[in-house]
């Protein structure tokens, strides 16, 4: 037994013991759904019916082939496992999916590759990433490579007893918080994320604005990340930064850096929820609608090496959670990664893919138009 | 006719233009330069437009800015409270006409 398994062993009973975190779903995994499946997530929405000119509507159609840029991001996703279940999830994560977390041997590997990478940035995700055993070791390594750290945080993590401390420990390391906030509000944070999520949340705000973050120092970065509460698109993301900053400084006393606005992925558990409520064609159609030529040169899949939880490689965190690796075959892990071939690599589309060029595009950076 | 609405009007609702397209053209220019961001926030011009939609009681409008309150960051509760304005003044509206039934009694009773 290795040093993270059993120390993923106290995690879990944490997560077991925790009755503060508000869980607004289960996972698809749990609950046994066929969309727990990569292929029939895939085949799913490849069956919906949209078409122009009586042909079926393909993202490769509309916006040719992807062209690679330089790679900037290497996003690592150290696994599902995460204390909360949010009914838009793309990863399906949740406290139960303990059989998804990054073994000893790929954290090992993937710390290896960021000494060699070029990447300016490492952007840690998950699941909650804070709750993988060697979070802090990782965010070390990327420290002491010269790399800005990102922590993809869902806020409510940091308020659980096993991290007292860790905002203090990620500030001293000028690591960037980017926090996942559905909305500014109350109403639609608690519909997505479960009754009391929007407090929790303003919690850990104003715990991390003690640490100074989100006070305008550049090393002390708390960016938010919206996503819409349904089946719509993302809000225009200067303005609604202009309207989070008034409201919840107004309302809460808290205070942010910047505000990234994402559309919602058509994958895992929103996939799920867009068939529950008969919105996926009446979606589908709306992003392929509103699909905009000007948000495909900001494609994070053309600048962002994505590494699963298993050391597999892929060019985003959504084809991560589709099993669409990346078309290096024989190359496609982080044991072999090869950074000098991945800039001639063809990048891998598909349906879902409509998520991101749709209105003002979205990226893990936001909006790209 | 299979009847007086119908939600496809309001996805072929451009193709009014095709008749008088120079006038259709200054219409939609001109309604696609109301809802700007300007010195009133595009959401708070949507939620307007929701209230008004509700006042003229048109069920396209209505759909069109329940979806475009939403996308643009309102939520349920603020929609709700926007409503209650057209409610507000059409029922007000109704209630001061009363001032005219006050003073026709008034001058015509005993």
């Amino acid at each position: 037994m290795n040093t993270t398994v059993t120390a993923l062993q106290r995690v879990t009973e944490d997560l077991g013991n925790d009755r503060r975190t508000p869980r607004a779903d289960s996972t698809l995994r749990r609950r046994c759904s066929p969309l727990a499946a990569p292929a029939e997530q895939l085949r799913v929405l490849a069956a919906v019916p949209i078409e122009q000119q009586n042909v079926p509507v393909a993202f490769e159609t509309l916006a040719g082939g992807l062209r690679p840029a330089g790679l900037e991001i290497f996003q690592v996703n150290v696994g599902k496992l995460c204390n909360m279940t949010c009914r838009h999830c793309h990863v399906d994560a949740g406290p139960d999916r303990t059989d998804a977390v990054m073994s000893d041997k790929t954290v090992d590997q993937v710390i290896a590759a960021i000494g060699r990478t070029r990447a300016h940035t490492v952007d840690i995700t998950g699941g909650a990433p804070e709750l993988h055993p060697r979070f802090r070791e990782l965010v070390d390594a990327a420290v002491g490579a010269g790399k800005h750290v990102m922590d993809r945080c869902n806020l409510t993590v940091l308020l659980l007893p096993r991290n007292q401390g860790l905002i203090d420990w990620l500030a001293e390391r000028k690591v960037e918080v980017v926090a996942s906030l559905p909305h500014h509000r109350r109403p639609n944070t608690d519909a997505q994320r479960g009754r009391g999520v929007f407090d929790r949340s303003v919690e850990a705000m104003r715990l991390l604005n003690a640490a100074g973050y989100g006070r305008g120092d550049p090393h002390r970065r708390l960016t938010l990340v919206s996503n819409p509460a349904g089946a719509f698109l993302g809000a225009s993301q200067a303005t609604a930064e202009r309207e989070w900053r008034q409201s919840l400084e107004r309302e809460h006393g808290v205070t942010f850096d910047r505000l990234f606005v994402l559309n919602n992925m058509p994958i895992s558990r929103f996939l799920d929820w867009l068939q529950q409520s008969g919105n996926l064609e009446a979606y589908m159609r709306k992003l392929v609608q509103a699909f905009n030529p000007a948000a495909i040169a900001g494609l994070m899949c053309r600048n962002t090496l994505s590494v699963g939880w298993d050391g597999r490689l892929y060019d985003c965190d959504f084809n991560q959670m589709l099993d669409l690796e990346l078309a290096m075959p024989g190359a496609a892990h982080i044991a072999n990664f090869d950074e000098a071939s991945w800039h001639g690599r063809a990048i891998v589309t598909a349906r879902h893919c409509f998520g991101c060029t749709a209105g003002a595009g979205s990226s893990c950076g936001g909006q790209t138009a | 006719m299979p009847g007086y609405y119908n939600t496809q009007h309001l996805t072929d609702f451009g193709k009014i233009a095709d008749v008088k397209p120079e006038l259709g053209k200054k219409f939609f220019d001109y309604y696609a330069s109301v809802f700007v961001d300007g010195a009133l926030t595009a959401r708070e011009k949507s939620l307007i437009a929701l209230a008004v939609a509700h006042a003229v009681q048109c069920p396209y409008c209505i759909d069109a800015y329940t979806q475009d309150c939403q996308q643009k960051g309102a939520d349920f509760e603020q929609m709700t409270e926007a409503l209650h304005v057209a409610v507000a003044i059409r029922g007000g509206a109704s209630l001061v006409h009363g001032m005219q039934m006050r003073e026709q009694v008034q001058k015509l009773g005993m």
